[in-house]
């Protein structure tokens, strides 16, 4: 996933078309169900791959849109929220529920899932869980520990689909060597 | 305007990269070491910036010296400039702090400094998949670019 992605980017750059996105990351969720065969694996190797992600993406996000500082975790949550997710993923997310540690992000609509229907014996299956290792990854470089999960996934037979955002805490910013 | 050398860190004091175009002082007749010399740096941009925030007048809360940074809080420099040269800084709220010394006979390069996180740093080796995150890197093509953007400074 990166700045590719359909949607307005503010940031421009080369666009690809949003179906071939789509059907890049369902080939991926498919080799990964063929290589380790559980689908709870598969929800792990795919936040594992989020978090490696989102840990480069912060960058290229901080870059585009020229964010200072997002002083507390409601600030993140919306700049997420507002910014993140029409940058990379050309939809709009809504903050919902939220307090100082906890919020819950509604998304318009989801083009991961634009073709996806899951199949009976793969229920377990979080099929964006990518998105959660994203933020996470995204959040831990501007030193916030976060946990998020899909709270509801209309792959699932839920109307929407939520993602459910916890702060875990924040990170001190402290001097990394021994003092001789 | 002469640019002296640049350092990359990240937020764990690790030095990703050096760049070096004139130094006439030579890093033996100083630190010793590329390495210790790289660290006095990243101590000196650490504790100027605890030193900005304890005196800091605007904040209400005035935190002790060398008590740890809680997240958001705490401000940054963006230069200085002694005698001798002028230390232009950049620290994104990523951890990713730029340090570029010239001569001082130059303004503000707020912009230029951003111009080599956005446009330079992130384009060439944080979209680089072969990279890995948080190591140094020698990147040609970071070096090529960054040579001629440094060059069109002066």
């Amino acid at each position: 996933m990166s700045s590719k992605a359909k949607g307005a980017s503010p940031g421009g750059g080369d666009r690809i078309n949003s179906e071939l996105f789509t059907l890049t990351y369902g080939a991926l969720v498919r080799h990964l169900l063929l290589d380790l065969e559980s689908p709870e694996e598969v929800n792990k190797q795919l936040d594992k791959m989020g978090q490696n992600i989102g840990i480069r993406l912060v960058d290229d996000f901080l870059a585009k849109t020229n964010t200072g500082r997002c002083r507390n975790f409601r600030e993140a949550a919306k700049t997420i929220a507002e910014t993140g997710f029409r940058m990379f993923l050309g939809c709009s997310a809504k903050v919902t529920q939220i307090d100082d540690k906890e919020c819950k992000m509604v998304l318009s609509e989801n083009p991961l899932t634009d073709f996806v229907e899951l199949p009976e014996k793969l229920q377990p299956l979080s099929y964006c869980s990518l998105l959660c290792g994203v933020i996470r990854g995204a959040l831990e470089q501007i030193s916030m520990k976060v946990e998020c999960e899909i709270s509801k996934d209309p792959l699932k037979g839920d109307e929407r689909f939520e993602l459910h955002m916890r702060l875990v805490e924040y990170v001190n910013e402290e001097y990394p060597f021994k003092d001789d | 305007m002469v640019c002296f050398n640049m350092y990359i860190f990240n937020r764990n004091g690790v030095c990703l990269h050096y760049s070096e175009w004139s130094r006439p002082k030579n890093v033996k007749d100083g630190a010793g070491t590329l390495v210790d010399d790289a660290k006095m740096m990243f101590g000196l941009l650490f504790s100027l910036k605890n030193v900005c925030t304890a005196i800091d007048p605007t904040r209400e809360v005035k935190r002790p010296l060398g008590a740890p940074t809680p997240h958001g809080e705490g401000c940054s420099f963006r230069s200085f400039t002694t005698d001798c040269y002028k230390l232009h800084y950049l620290d994104s709220p990523s951890g990713i702090k730029i340090v570029l010394n010239t001569s001082k006979d130059v303004g503000s390069l707020e912009k230029q400094m951003w111009v080599i996180y956005s446009s330079l740093y992130c384009e060439y080796i944080v979209k680089n998949p072969l990279y890995t995150v948080g190591e140094p890197f020698e990147c040609e093509q970071f070096v090529q670019k960054l040579n001629k953007f440094v060059a069109t400074l002066g």
